[in-house]
């Protein structure tokens, strides 16, 4: 396999990649790593990569691991500094007009999910796939995603609605 | 009407029942500017949706190619075949005397001597006419040094001249101030 064959075969999938490793590690530059990093280790086994049935799937498969990997030595590893004797007014402005953004509400949202549940609303609602091939990627049975998804379809709806009344009015 | 099945999409599309074509409806309907007001959260939440699917990968990423490690081991073996082309000569053990090579081997040594040192007295006919030419040409060198000297000579008999000079411009200032006394006397 020649690397233009290569790069046509990665093409399609690279950015789905790259938004579910986005989505789990929520930093630009963590996911752009990550997304490396997958797209490296595709390289490297390119001989056995005809063996896989679906490419794409199994690249999903590998992100979702590589990020909750990620994830979990991040947590080992991080230290939390708490600033509660400290009030920055500038910081607090900003949040408003950040929060002020309802697009931004949504991923904030997003962000407080299971990480189950943020890999199977990714797949489905923005990377739009059916539920055989996210049951590939998470190994779960397609009853479980449809209760996980409708589970973070909800908590976002009543989340959006609660804090800033949104159709309530 | 529209707004209902719209509300029946969204009661199927919470319980994540709703398909990828229903789904599709649901997002296009989302998309246009006239939303009901209580779906308004929705109308959000899909926007997120569509916003985000845009974002895109845009890192290179360096491939680089296996390399062959036939290519890497092929300079060891060179190198190993060198150093036994140094070191096999001196494994063989000590030369062998002139005696112990068989006679027709050391016939074909003396007539090679002998030619060789035929050729070598030719060389050195050659050799002793260019000789020759080199006297000629510590003569010539003789004979510039000696013009060297002439012109030598020829100097300092300029400076000796100039020397001269001064000398007569001496007496003849020595002159005018005799001259001068004279006149003194004269007036005096």
């Amino acid at each position: 396999m020649t690397q233009t064959d290569f790069v046509k075969l990665v093409m399609p999938f690279k950015d789905k990649v790259f938004r579910l490793a986005k989505r789990l590690l929520v930093s630009n530059e963590e996911a752009e790593d990550a997304t490396q990093e997958i797209l490296m280790k595709l390289w490297r086994n390119k001989q056995k990569i005809s063996d896989y049935k679906n490419v794409e799937a199994f690249s999903m498969t590998m992100t979702k691991n590589f990020c909750l990997d990620r994830l979990k030595s991040k947590q080992a590893q991080n230290l939390k500094i708490v600033h509660s004797n400290y009030q920055d007014h500038n910081t607090s402005l900003q949040k408003e007009v950040e929060n002020r953004d309802s697009v931004d509400w949504v991923s904030k949202i997003i962000e407080d999910l299971p990480e189950q549940q943020k890999i199977i609303l990714q797949l489905r609602d923005i990377e739009e796939y059916d539920f055989d091939e996210i049951a590939k990627v998470v190994d779960m049975n397609p009853t479980a995603i449809r209760v996980a998804l409708s589970r973070a379809r909800k908590t976002i709806r009543e989340k959006l609605t609660n804090t800033h009344s949104y159709g309530v009015k | 009407m529209v707004l209902n099945s719209i509300e029946k999409l969204l009661e199927k599309y919470d319980n994540g029942e709703t398909s990828l074509k229903e789904e599709q409806k649901l997002k296009d309907y989302f998309v246009q500017d006239n939303v009901a007001p209580h779906l308004e959260s929705y109308r959000v939440m899909f926007q997120y949706f569509k916003t985000t699917k845009q974002e895109l990968y845009t890192k290179d990423v360096p491939l680089k190619p296996k390399k062959n490690f036939v290519y890497q081991w092929i300079s060891v073996a060179a190198v190993a075949v060198l150093m036994l082309g140094i070191f096999i000569p001196q494994i063989g053990g000590e030369p062998k005397t002139f005696a112990q090579y068989s006679e027709e081997e050391q016939e074909m040594y003396l007539e090679t001597k002998e030619a060789l040192a035929m050729l070598s007295s030719n060389f050195d006919k050659g050799t002793s006419s260019l000789s020759a030419l080199g006297t000629v040409s510590e003569n010539f060198n003789q004979g510039v040094s000696s013009f060297n000297t002439l012109g030598l000579a020829s100097e300092s008999f300029n400076v000796g001249a100039e020397k001269a000079s001064y000398v007569n411009k001496l007496g003849k200032t020595t002159n005018k101030f005799l001259k001068n006394t004279k006149r003194k006397q004269v007036i005096n």
